[in-house]
């Protein structure tokens, strides 16, 4: 069944409001679940969503690296951590009331930055009223999104990469404690270690039977 | 009898391509999930010849083939076992879980190119999907683990998730090498781009990336020797050991259809997907043998699960350690020096770079 143009439009438009409506229902189930397990879990929900989103606007590059790098390896890596933590909610929430103005605070920050963006400026050339324009057939985002970064902006990007990289460093700099007396194993050791190092065969000399 | 065939291919001709995808979506998933309960049975007569021993022999199908009927047997017990889910569980969790495990599995066949005509979505990242794909299968483990309510579970959920990070990475970096040596990330192309015989297919020319990716893929489906995540030795059954039933089996098929999937990803990147061997050969690759078909890819797949199995019957367990040594520091490095070096090939214009749309 080849869709018409005006079925796929409608199509698109369901599922946008519904990925959209999932989306927002997840991230508000970050910010009230108590159990930071389902918080971690409804931050994946969330990320599926936003995924679903950008697959509608044919960003199927991003959508899928983000599902690949946040919900396959981030925060596998979160849930990692939160599950191990033995937290108590209660102490966590005492401080809720005290420190929510600085929440709201952040809050309308961001909404306000999103608002500039959106209406003042960067919208230039945009025709907001007629709606999602889709690429033409053969359109590949990848490569485009390559010859941005690899080609136009690819100093930019070097250097981006080299201060995650000095982040990393000094990231595991910062929790390195070296321990005095600590036992650890040399694994070249251990591959290099023979049978003569450990076994000693003794030839002992049979005994005559009285 | 000829004309009601052509019939039929007629009809099927013009049913809406949204009914037809559906039932190819039906037919790849019954294949599949047959595939895994013959698989089951394959995996303990092969092991058990290794080990000298005759293997499953009893339950027949209508008194014939010895041992044929032993999966249907399985299907049929667990089907019929009480799902104890334990008091302490967190019950929605602890169901979600198996589904979880078993889908990615399954929805990566959308991508994989069965024969030159038969793929399901020709999506131009299709690379990408399956990797998006196969690191969420690492939720059905944690989650179970953690549902469970269970110290075992728990140790094994934990081991899984660290393990599944580790490799996927040296995963994504031998497919990044198969992405250079392709110049496309739709599955259907990169097999195209290996035309040529044997010698054209990509495994010559990765050959590091190949023995990179398959320990990967053998760690990825928490296979042996990589099955600290279950370890019955250590953990009792690790993450699926408070599931019974048919909740179990979920894991089960997840398990094996994850196992089936890894060997047709490696056909596919490395060994020319549903390319013939004798292609280009003459006399012979004239035949019917020259001719690309989903046989060679079936052919290919099951050498590869063959080798799941066989590594399975040999090697002792790593260690946990180990087996983060293995992957941080022995398979990452590799594949980033490969890449180099393809870097230089392609430079150079050698191997699958030297063909026309490299230029």
């Amino acid at each position: 069944m080849r869709l018409t143009g005006e079925a796929t439009a409608v199509l698109v438009e369901i599922l946008f409001y519904a990925f959209a409506t999932l989306l927002v229902a997840g991230a508000l189930g970050v910010i009230t679940a108590r159990n930071p397990v389902y918080s971690a879990l409804f931050l994946v929900f969330a990320f599926i969503n936003s995924a679903g989103i950008w697959l509608l606007s044919e960003a199927e590059f991003l959508a899928l690296v983000l599902v690949l790098v946040y919900v396959g390896a981030v925060m596998v890596l979160f849930l990692f951590v939160v599950m191990m933590l033995d937290i108590n909610i209660a102490e966590l929430r005492r401080g809720f009331t005290r420190f929510a103005w600085l929440g709201w605070l952040t809050a309308c920050a961001l909404v306000a930055e999103i608002v500039g963006v959106v209406w003042t400026h960067g919208l230039a050339g945009v025709d907001v009223s007629k709606g999602f324009v889709p690429e033409p057939a053969g359109f590949s985002n990848t490569r485009a999104l390559g010859e941005v970064l690899y080609t136009r902006y690819v100093y930019p990007f070097e250097l981006a990469a080299v201060l995650l990289v000095v982040a990393i460093v000094a990231a595991i700099a910062l929790t390195l404690r070296r321990r005095p007396g600590l036992k650890t194993q040399d694994v070249a050791r251990q591959v290099a270690v023979r049978a003569e190092d450990r076994v000693r065969v003794v030839k002992i000399a049979a005994e005559k039977r009285s | 009898m000829h004309t009601q065939i052509s019939r039929l291919l007629a009809l099927w001709g013009t049913l809406p391509s949204i009914v037809r995808t559906t039932v190819w979506i039906l037919i790849i998933t019954i294949v599949v999930i047959l595939c895994v309960a013959f698989l089951t049975l394959w995996e303990r007569k092969v092991i058990g010849w290794m080990q000298l021993r005759r293997g499953p022999n009893r339950v027949r199908i209508f008194g014939l083939l010895p041992g044929m009927g032993q999966p249907f047997a399985d299907v049929v017990k667990l089907l019929t076992k009480e799902v104890v889910i334990p008091s302490r569980a967190n019950k929605f969790l602890f169901r979600l879980a198996p589904v979880l495990a078993l889908v990615p599995a399954l929805a990566a066949w959308a991508v994989i190119p069965l024969s030159p005509q038969l793929v399901v979505s020709k999506a131009n990242a299709g690379l990408l999907y399956l990797l998006a794909l196969s690191s969420m299968g690492v939720y059905g483990i944690i989650l179970a683990g953690w549902a469970a309510n269970s110290k075992y579970a728990f140790l094994g959920a934990m081991r899984s998730a660290a393990q599944m990070v580790a490799y996927e990475i040296a995963m994504g970096f031998a497919l990044v090498g198969v992405l250079m040596a392709a110049g496309s990330m739709s599955l259907g192309t990169i097999v195209g781009h290996q035309e040529g015989g044997i010698l054209a297919w990509n495994w010559f020319w990765l050959f590091p990336l190949l023995i990179v990716y398959f320990i990967s893929g053998v760690a990825e489906t928490n296979r042996a020797p990589f099955d600290v995540a279950e370890g019955e030795s250590e953990i009792v059954a690790g993450f699926h050991v408070e599931y019974s039933g048919i909740a179990f089996a979920l894991f089960f098929l997840a398990e094996y259809a994850n196992m089936i999937l890894i060997s047709a990803l490696t056909a596919v990147f490395f060994f020319g997907g549903w390319l013939s061997p004798f292609a280009g050969y003459p006399l012979i690759g004239a035949t019917l043998l020259g001719d690309p078909s989903f046989f060679w890819l079936g052919l290919k797949v099951f050498v590869f699960l063959f080798l799941f199995l066989w590594i399975r019957a040999t090697f002792p367990r790593y260690r946990y350690d180990q087996i983060m040594r293995l992957g941080w520091k022995a398979l990452i490095p590799v594949t980033l020096v490969w890449l180099g070096a393809e870097m230089l090939m392609a430079a150079v214009h050698v191997g699958p770079w030297a063909k026309p749309w490299f230029h």
